[in-house]
């Protein structure tokens, strides 16, 4: 026993708020958002103080709690956060508040809530778990409230999104549960110690294990990861997902939950089977942009607004698996920036196709004409997020997807010269959507939807706050992810003898020596 | 003095902080004063310039390069980019037009932008583009020229739809932005090979490299091809020019300030900034650079003697002068490149502006068969297009003249060729800016008819609108004389198109001023001309020859009706060479429907091997109804239980 103490208060924090909840007598009804949002904005700001006491010149984990569990499996409560992990916390502590804020309930509010706040809890536990059955663990709670919030408060074809989100996850997960215990098993055998499941020590062991039989239990991980994130050709449950859930719970699915795959892909992947991953780079790196220009293409089709927001998704994570697979710094600070950037403006575009939806009770982009005439408010919050998304430098967006290019580059250039027209397209799905919703003359339906209350103003402030913040100041994010992605690729270097692709160091030049150099030149004629 | 250079960063914060005032206050302030606060700004950013520019004066020659650096943008692995802004003769040339040209924009603007609803948010676009342009220019870095470079197109994209509920604007708006995306993809490739090669994408670092370590031609010949790429994307360069015509959707005070003096000619001070690696490269790097901008110049041109929206023949007549800009830098003549930038800035502003003058004037109506004779209705507007039209005409001493000479006798240094087909697009300059000033200044008023025919089918409701007829327009149609706001700007840009050519007179070495100016800037790399002053003066006495030939030429048609101008204004030339259609019909036919088929094998291939497998799964497993309740619960029971026995079989194995 030992260690910090604020990582299970924040995990379980929200936990706490749902007990309460379900504790609330039915008569006393307007109390359950309130408490509800305080719960999740406590939370948030215990992630905010988190992000403010974390050491950023540290790669290690910190705040680590561990505790034996199940000591004869060798099951640990192990808890602790590094760079890598500290702002998807910080992400999630943020757009739980946002979304509970922003969206209430049609029925059965308090269910509804209890649900939110539980898979809160399930969130952070999967970001702070530092054991695999523990990260299993939450990994798995995640499933059930989503599942619920799609199915119970969900659009017209919910039963069939919920069935087929849960088919699919549980189906990778299930494979992945096997991995893990193999993995731990066998590693125990090699390693002649007890088993264990403590992440730390198995990394640590990572290159005991025969090439081969890492390569397997490496897939199977990969496996799980993929549907969750979603890769190519396992995303077909998220469009339907994220079309049918309500707003809130396409917020944080795509804000938070795809974002499970893509940290297990670093923390399980990169860090547990380094030889692996260099291994099996070039398939994920052909997914990826396959995701990317595929994604895209399809988006660009869609007939509904809300879904053409669903495969932006499937496009940016590409990206995202693109950054972690080039195995350098660029990349997988890129890759976890994106994560970021990606759950602030799609989360952003999720809220504001809601409050579309709550107005014009439609999806189908036909039906929408002129709505900036209407709405200019909404209209203009939407251009910020619109462009962020698109990846527009002076925006959150563009940081992440110029250093993934660049990771990728210098790792497989051919694969990031393609990747990258991907921007191309990014700009023609969502300008041509814009057109087609807001720019125009409005009809009788449109012409007369209201804009943003003050109550969606408001939520809507931190979001698009952060877009701009993000993209002229990353450098507060990037510089406490550091430490821990160079300490995971040195991880990876020692572990197996990969060699991370990189750069040569940057010139020590200006134009001052410039001049001097030519000067030297210019004494002995034309050119060197 | 040294101090002075370090206000570099005053010039981009005062646009800033426009944009930010008036979107706490745009409302509020409402017309006029929104529209003053815009001027204000870009006013002290013009100020600030010009101290940077004395700043730099009291510099010696070799040290005009000041690096302030602000704060540290992406600080990732190896790759640190800055906010730093660079100083220099080329950079604060280019601010200087920039700030000047621009305020004088944003102040016809206040009159232009008159009663539009969206008043005050205009002018936040106008300052935000004037903030990304300063940005671009001043960047110390790639990255943060892109930052400008993007920021200037989404600019362009704001403003082309900025009157959005026309399909047709809107349209245009999005076009311009894709278009250019797919030149920005080129610059952000060679900005990753860049950083792969020399681990730095900030010019002095990656000038240092080259210098001291140098830089394979291939890798070099890489890097500029894929930023001319993103060059002739923003510049409007065949094939990636069609969103140029287009954009003329946008406000006239936009078509002049982003389309025709600033945003379009980013792409050549790009190529201009990056000369030392252009120096390195393959020699058919340069070649293709000149080709490229002979083709558009010369094919624009040809488009532009057939168009009859006079935005549409100043549009087409833009791509054209870019052209001869790109003629300029792959021939080295980097200073005639930039020489021509400016004096384009000053006459095509003008141009634009004095076309939006007359559109105004004439109610709305942009097509030039329905003008005529309005050079003593509206006649500052008028003598100012005049000024212009002899500018971009190449008639000496007009500042056009100079700096189109001095491109042409590059090229004619260069090859022979490309100097003959030059010399013939200058010609049909001079033949399509004739037209155009015949056509809607002089002959008969030909919107006179059209007025006669209005006024008929409008009938009595004419006489009842008649008090609000003199003031507004229609259906009576009275060409009228723009406001102070508007003629000022007009009568200031006119001034300078007619003078600038002073910036650098041919004659001596040191009347050569931009060019001794702009020495430091170009590292050596500027090119020199390969024969005499004797030639030189022939060169220039044919360009003048063919100017006037090229006037006299569209005199002849225009006025004396020599030639049937139906012969000349060929369809297909009109329909600009059908490049925008075939590119439409593509991507409207065979594009689109590939990308319908990819969405229905996602619908029906991928998706439906999950739904197919489902529904194999529900028919084989019939059998075992009983256990399949159907709820989803239960499946997620069933999966618990058999991972709670797999791990059951796991612990047991592992306890022995």
């Amino acid at each position: 026993m030992g260690g910090s103490t604020v990582l299970p208060v924040i995990i379980f924090l929200p936990l706490v708020g749902a007990a309460a909840i379900a504790l609330i007598a039915p008569s006393r009804a307007t109390v359950l958002k309130p408490v509800a949002v305080a719960t999740s904005a406590a939370t948030g700001a215990l992630t905010l103080w988190l992000m403010g006491a974390f050491d950023k010149n540290d790669g290690d984990f910190q705040f680590i709690q561990l505790t034996e569990w199940i000591g004869s499996a060798g099951i640990s409560w192990h808890v602790g956060v590094d760079g890598i992990s500290l702002f998807l916390v910080v992400l999630t502590g943020l757009l739980f508040p946002i979304a509970i804020v922003a969206c209430d309930p049609p029925h059965d509010a308090k269910a509804y809530y209890i649900w939110m706040l539980v898979l809160e809890t399930g969130c952070l536990g999967v970001f702070l778990a530092l054991d695999l059955v523990l990260f299993f663990l939450f990994f798995e709670v995640v499933l059930i409230p989503m599942y619920f919030l799609i199915g119970k408060w969900g659009h017209e074809n919910r039963k069939y999104a919920a069935t087929k989100f849960f088919l699919f996850t549980m189906l990778g997960s299930a494979l992945m549960l096997v991995g893990m215990l193999t993995l731990a098993l066998l590693t125990a055998r090699e390693t002649g110690g007890a088993v264990t499941f403590n992440l730390i020590e198995l990394a640590n062991s990572a290159g005991e294990l025969p090439t081969i039989t890492a390569r397997w239990i490496f897939l199977s991980f990969v496996l799980a990861f993929a549907v969750k994130v979603p890769l190519f050709p396992v995303h077909t449950w998220l469009p339907d997902a994220h079309t049918e859930a309500p707003t809130a719970g396409s917020v944080i699915l795509a804000g938070v939950l795809l974002k499970l795959g893509t940290y297990g892909l670093v923390r399980f992947g990169l860090y547990l089977f380094p030889e692996a991953s260099q291994y099996f780079a070039p398939l994920l790196f052909t997914l990826g942009v396959i995701g990317i220009l595929y994604g895209a293409v399809v988006a660009t089709m869609q007939r509904d607004l809300k879904r053409l927001v669903a495969y932006s998704s499937v496009a940016h994570l590409g990206f995202i698996v693109l950054g972690i697979f080039s195995i350098n710094t660029e990349g997988i600070e890129g890759g976890l920036l994106q994560m970021v950037n990606h759950g602030l403006s799609t989360g952003a575009l999720f809220l504001l196709v809601g409050f579309i939806y709550e107005r014009r009770h439609t999806r189908q982009i036909s039906e929408m004409i002129g709505l900036q005439k209407a709405a200019p408010v909404l209209a203009a919050v939407f251009t910020v997020v619109m462009l962020s998304s698109v990846g527009l430098p002076g925006l959150n967006g563009f940081v992440g997807e110029f250093l993934i290019l660049t990771g990728a580059f210098v790792a497989h250039r051919w694969w990031a010269v393609v990747a990258a027209a991907g921007v191309i397209l990014a700009a023609l799905y969502l300008l041509w959507a814009y057109q087609r919703v807001f720019h125009g003359t409005p009809d009788d339906a449109n012409r007369s939807m209201p804009d943003l209350n003050w109550q969606e103003k408001l939520v809507m402030v931190p979001l698009v706050g952060l877009i701009v913040f993000l993209g002229v100041y990353p450098k507060p994010v990037i510089e406490r992810m550091e430490p821990a992605v160079n300490a995971l690729i040195e991880h990876m270097e020692e572990v197996e003898g990969i060699e991370s692709p990189t750069v040569g160091d940057r010139p020590e030049g200006s134009f001052e020596e410039l001049r001097k150099l030519k000067a030297d030149y210019g004494d002995e004629g034309e050119g060197h | 003095m040294s101090t002075l250079v370090d206000l570099v960063w005053l010039i981009p914060a005062f646009p800033l902080a426009g944009v930010l005032i008036l979107m706490a206050l745009g409302r509020r302030l409402g017309e006029p004063r929104a529209g003053w606060l815009a001027i204000a700004m870009m006013g002290g950013s013009f100020v600030a310039t010009l101290l940077v520019f004395i700043g730099l004066i009291g510099h010696e020659g070799d040290e005009r390069e000041t690096v302030v650096t602000l704060f540290e943008w992406v600080p990732a692995g190896k790759l640190a980019v800055d906010i730093g802004l660079l100083a220099d003769p080329l950079s604060i040339t280019m601010a200087l037009f920039v700030t000047g040209v621009g305020a004088l924009i944003h102040l016809y603007s206040i009159g232009y932008m008159h009663d539009d609803e969206g008043f005050s948010k205009f002018f936040i676009y106008l300052n935000l583009f004037a903030f990304s342009m300063l940005m671009l220019v001043l960047g110390d870095n790639l990255l943060l020229t892109f930052l400008g470079w993007e920021g200037v197109g989404a600019c362009s994209y704001l403003l082309i739809s900025f009157w959005f509920t026309d399909e047709a604007n809107a349209s245009a708006g999005k076009k311009a932005f894709v278009t250019n995306r797919v030149g920005d993809w080129g610059f952000l490739v060679a900005m990753f090979l860049a950083f792969l090669t020399f681990g730095s994408l900030q010019y002095g670092e990656i000038f240092f490299e080259v210098e001291s370590h140098g830089v394979a031609a291939g890798t070099a010949s890489a890097i500029v091809v894929l930023l001319l790429v993103g060059a002739a994307g923003k510049s409007a360069q065949f094939p990636l020019h069609i969103w140029l015509p287009d954009a003329m959707a946008g406000p006239t005070p936009v078509s002049a300030l982003i389309h025709a003096a600033t945003m379009v000619t980013a792409g050549v001070y790009l190529l201009t900034r990056m000369s030392p690696v252009i120096a390195e490269a393959h020699g058919w790097v340069p070649d293709l650079i000149m080709w490229v901008g002979l083709g558009t110049a010369l094919m624009a041109a040809t488009i532009a003697v057939a168009q009859n929206d006079i935005k549409k023949v100043l549009a087409y007549s833009t791509v054209s002068q870019l052209g001869f800009m790109f003629v300029a830098v792959g021939s080295g003549a980097y200073v005639a490149a930039i020489f021509h930038m400016v004096t384009h800035a000053f006459f095509k502003a003008l141009l634009f502006l004095g076309a939006g003058s007359v559109i105004h004037g004439m109610d709305g109506d942009q097509d030039i068969r329905r003008y005529g004779g309005l050079v003593r209705l509206l006649p500052i507007t008028s003598m100012t297009f005049v000024a212009g039209w002899l500018a971009i005409a190449g008639v000496p001493p007009f500042s056009g003249f100079w700096s189109k000479d001095e491109i042409l006798a590059y090229a004619y240094g260069e090859n022979k060729v490309l100097w003959l087909l030059l010399l013939a697009t200058a010609i049909l300059t001079a033949f399509y800016m004739t037209r155009l000033v015949l056509m809607t200044f002089f002959g008969p008023p030909r919107w006179v008819e059209a007025e006669t025919q209005v006024e008929a089918e409008a009938g009595e409701e004419a006489v009842d609108t008649a008090e609000s007829a003199v003031e507004t327009g229609p259906p009576h149609r009275h060409p009228h004389e723009s406001p102070w706001t508007m003629t000022v700007p007009l009568v200031l840009l006119a001034g300078l198109a007619m003078v600038a050519g002073v910036i650098n007179l041919p004659f001596a070495s040191d009347v050569h001023f931009l060019g001794n100016w702009l020495k430091p800037s170009l590292f050596g790399n500027d090119g020199h001309l390969p024969f005499g002053g004797g030639t030189q003066w022939v060169l220039a006495l044919v360009a003048i020859v063919g100017s006037l030939g090229g006037v006299s030429a569209g005199a002849a048609v225009y006025i004396r009706r020599r030639i049937d101008p139906a012969r000349i204004e060929h369809p297909f030339l009109a329909r600009a060479w059908r490049i925008d259609e075939t590119v439409t019909d593509f991507m409207g036919g065979p594009g689109r429907r590939a990308f319908e088929r990819t969405t229905q094998f996602d619908e029906q291939v991928v998706d439906g091997a999950v739904n197919g497998t489902g529904t194999l799964i529900r028919r084989a497993g019939a059998w075992l109804r009983v256990s399949q309740s159907g709820l989803v619960r239960s499946y997620a029971l069933g999966i618990a239980l058999g991972a709670v026995a797999l791990l059951a079989w796991f612990i047991s194995r592992a306890g022995f």
